[in-house]
């Protein structure tokens, strides 16, 4: 890694008002390419509205967002992977039309599907990055059919084979028992590893977010005006740049026995 | 125990579903029965060796005037018009719904448009109808339509537009474009919903039709049952109302079966 690279993502003031509400205020953040930004915080301190600007779900009501320097579009796009903590996945596709279904949305503009050659290497495709999150022996069930911790792994094969500039992760274990999430803390510190990815992860487990990430971010409200509570937004309080060693050993599930 | 864990096993039930039926049955006999001891000429509630000579003639001999079988003849009919009437319906619900569901600007544009037409009672604008189609197919068809079309219509857009706001994420995030995610994210998940709103516009289609069909027509189920109501024809009208019920029985079952082979993942978990 280089001294000081660029930034991937950069936050610069930025303001989210909902009407009177404001959530957010004066959020200035640069994210490093490769980073693991994990977000904590309160309930209501805004963590999913800064996820949810810069998936481009919503816009910010002041400021600005460049992701690798060019300002980013009001509305979702492919350069931006995301896996909710549930409703990921398309409950009418087997697992590897879930993941087949980016690249036919790519190749085959009209129609969104593939045939011959370009089907059988697009599902070449998905099919290895399904092994790469452990769904080999499951390619063709349903969500349905699919536990949980399944249901978030085909999640994110389907939101990695797009090759996002950053993935973006809300909650995604939250409705996990704890020994499913420490296999997918594992997984997800192993992908992370494999593809050099940049995450930023929500979450509401302090102790998920300083085991994954390499950089914590602290989101609650700097001041509190207790006559309009609604008139000051959250911000960065803390930000902690984790040293991490070498190759750090994921944290196994210990607790869990 | 409780009543509502008394389950019930899969032959006790058809045995218990049949049980109200048979008494129905049982007592129409009785009534009727005592009718004829009082009145051998007895019209109004036939016994069963009059239905059945009834519609043998209408089944199995011409009828004199046009040379017919008049009770496939009129069946024939019927089931075209409503086919052709729910064909049309179901079409115009999913291609509307889909776009009414997905696309917001046109939901604003044409949302209320779309109520507006479904709170019309369609027999009110039978009139209108006539008038504008003349008393021919298209008159009847278009009834139908215009009679169940709008529920469905609301009803498709309102599934579709309570697709998780996730899934739609999801798909842009995937690449999606707008016609995408109608495409192949809206519409898989739309169909298994379209047929069990067909399933429900059954009733109200064969209203339309037998309403249609009593008020202009020379053919048809709906024409036959109004037509022999003026000579007090029981034993033609109860076998054509029990015929009515059973194709939309059949119709009922095809309806789910297709569905539950079509899109196994919207009938729960096990396939």
């Amino acid at each position: 890694m280089s001294a000081i690279p660029a930034p991937i993502l950069s936050l610069q003031n930025v303001w989210v008002e909902y009407g009177e509400k404001i959530v957010l205020e004066k959020v200035d953040l640069d994210i490093e390419a490769g980073s693991f930004v994990s977000i904590i915080g309160p309930s209501g301190a805004g963590k999913s509205s800064l996820l949810r600007i810069i998936l481009g779900q919503e816009c910010p009501t002041r400021g600005s967002i460049m992701l690798d320097g060019v300002p980013l579009a009001p509305e979702c796009g492919p350069d931006r992977g995301v896996v909710f903590q549930r409703y990921s996945v398309f409950p009418h596709l087997s697992a590897l039309d879930n993941t087949v279904f980016g690249l036919e949305c790519q190749q085959a503009p009209l129609t969104a599907r593939l045939f011959g050659s370009a089907r059988r290497a697009a599902t070449e495709e998905a099919t290895q990055m399904l092994k790469a999150v452990g769904l080999g022996d499951s390619l063709h069930q349903y969500p349905a059919q699919l536990s949980g911790g399944m249901q978030q792994r085909l999640a994110i094969a389907q939101a990695l084979i797009k090759r996002p500039r950053i993935l973006l992760l809300d909650e995604p274990f939250g409705a996990l028992d704890p020994g499913i999430r420490a296999d997918m803390h594992l997984l997800i510190k192993q992908l992370w590893r494999d593809y050099a990815l940049t995450i930023i992860m929500v979450t509401h487990d302090i102790r998920e977010a300083f085991s994954l990430g390499t950089r914590v971010l602290a989101l609650d409200k700097r001041r509190h005006d207790p006559h309009a509570p609604h008139r000051f937004g959250a911000t960065a309080v803390y930000d902690l740049t984790l040293r991490k060693d070498a190759e750090p050993e994921p944290e196994t599930s210990k607790e869990s026995a | 125990m409780r009543w509502v864990n008394r389950h019930v096993r899969r032959n006790n039930s058809i045995l218990l579903g049949a049980l109200p039926i048979l008494l129905l049955v049982l007592l129409y006999l009785f009534l009727a029965a005592q009718r004829h001891a009082a009145n051998p000429m007895d019209k109004i509630l036939p016994l069963p060796s009059s239905m059945a000579q009834g519609m043998l003639a209408l089944m199995f001999q011409a009828d004199q005037l046009s040379g017919q079988f008049v009770f496939w003849v009129d069946t024939m009919a019927s089931l075209q018009r409503l086919g052709l009437g729910l064909g049309i319906a179901t079409l115009t619900a999913l291609v509307v719904g889909l776009v009414l569901g997905v696309l917001p600007p046109v939901r604003a544009t044409f949302g209320p448009l779309v109520t507006g037409i479904a709170v019309i009672p369609p027999i009110a604008l039978l009139p209108i109808l006539f008038i504008a189609l003349g008393l021919g197919e298209t008159a009847k068809v278009a009834l139908i339509v215009i009679g169940i079309a709008p529920v469905m219509v609301r009803d498709i857009a309102a599934h579709v537009a309570a697709l998780p706001a996730e899934q739609i994420i999801k798909a842009q995030t995937l690449g999606a474009s707008s016609w995408q995610i109608m495409i192949r994210v809206a519409l898989p998940q739309a169909m298994p919903r379209l047929i069990q709103t067909v399933r429900l516009s059954l009733g109200p289609a064969w209203v339309f039709l037998i309403s249609a069909e009593a008020i202009a027509s020379d053919i048809g189920l709906g024409y036959r049952i109004f037509l022999v109501r003026r000579y007090l024809s029981m034993d033609v009208i109860i076998p054509y109302v029990a015929w009515i019920a059973l194709l939309a029985i059949i119709m009922d079952v095809a309806l789910n079966r297709l569905s539950k082979r079509a899109f196994p993942w919207a009938h729960g978990a096990n396939h």
